[in-house]
């Protein structure tokens, strides 16, 4: 059962990771894809912790639906309408009544499969959120499942997103949204103590 | 006229250079365009592509846009819009220009579909 307490602090814990990482960020980005991964999501994560300064007494839906809109207005690459939609489905799974995370991580991931088209090898935040939401419903996730999973994009061929334009020679690169989700998935370990 | 265009682009200066080219043959074709993010750095901005939406005075509308992130935000605005909006993974300055003429040639848009269709390389 997540509250809005918690959501709070697990998207401002996410807010600092990203903001302690942004050069990292922008760093992974540089060879392929546009460099500006870490500044974007600064730029999202700053207005998401502004809009939810005041969302304490917020229900669960209001507070989700406020970081997907600062989220989208404000990132301006690919991560903006990606992220944006997770949190906006998990606000649509929330207004259900759910508020484990089971089903807010899987209408969440649904959501980004199909808003990027991205399926599971592709090199992308997909390789994360995907064994990420296996391991929450077996009700097992471990900071181990978040870095294996990060580190497993290494290897792949990136088949979607700008790192996709340099087929093969995208192979032995960080995925650089899959770095960031894992700062997520870190940030909401520390912060709900699922394990 | 019903059919209008929209370009989309990571850069202002893009999808306004695109506008000016693909004006020279569709003087007549409601043309809108969103380029930047609401900051003006490249990117893409769901807001103002829905303001390119609103502000084109035609109901119908054929979307061209040049990379990844764009495609996304147009697909979101396309879900807010209350107007049909028709989405082309094609090459962007071509299929614009393709469009925008035979838009002002009077031609229907399944025709125009049809001339679009080995245009598309995303």
């Amino acid at each position: 059962m997540l509250t809005t307490t918690q959501t709070i602090a697990w998207l401002n814990n996410f807010a600092d990771k990203i903001e302690t990482n942004k050069a990292y960020l922008n760093d992974l980005d540089t060879p392929i894809g546009d460099g500006d991964h870490g500044s974007n999501m600064v730029r999202g994560l700053t207005a998401v912790k502004a809009t939810l300064a005041d969302k304490s007494d917020a229900d669960l839906t209001t507070v989700f639906k406020a970081a997907a809109l600062a989220l989208i207005s404000k990132v301006g690459g690919a991560a903006g309408p990606l992220y944006g939609t997770a949190f906006l489905e998990m606000a649509k799974a929330s207004k259900n009544g759910d508020a484990d995370l089971d089903p807010l991580l899987t209408a969440a991931l649904a959501g980004l499969k199909k808003r990027g088209g991205a399926v599971a090898g592709d090199k992308t935040l997909i390789d994360v959120w995907t064994p990420v939401t296996a391991a929450v419903q077996a009700d097992q996730l471990t900071p181990a499942v978040i870095s294996e999973a990060v580190e497993r994009t290494k290897p792949m061929v990136a088949k979607k997103g700008r790192a996709s334009y340099l087929g093969d020679r995208s192979i032995g690169h960080l995925d650089p949204g899959a770095v960031s989700s894992g700062y997520l998935f870190t940030a909401l370990l520390e912060t709900v103590a699922q394990s | 006229m019903n059919l209008g265009i929209v370009v989309v682009s990571h850069v202002p200066e893009v999808a306004a250079g695109v506008v000016t080219l693909i004006k020279q043959v569709a003087a007549n074709v409601p043309i809108t365009y969103a380029g930047g993010t609401d900051d003006q750095l490249i990117g893409t901005s769901m807001a103002k592509i829905s303001t390119a939406f609103e502000d084109n005075s035609a109901d119908e509308l054929l979307a061209f846009y040049d990379l990844g992130s764009a495609k996304m935000n147009l697909e979101m605005a396309i879900e807010m819009s209350d107007k049909t909006v028709h989405l082309y993974d094609t090459a962007l300055v071509e299929s614009a220009y393709t469009a925008a003429s035979l838009l002002q040639a009077g031609v229907p848009l399944a025709a125009v579909e049809a001339q679009l269709a080995p245009l598309k390389i995303k």
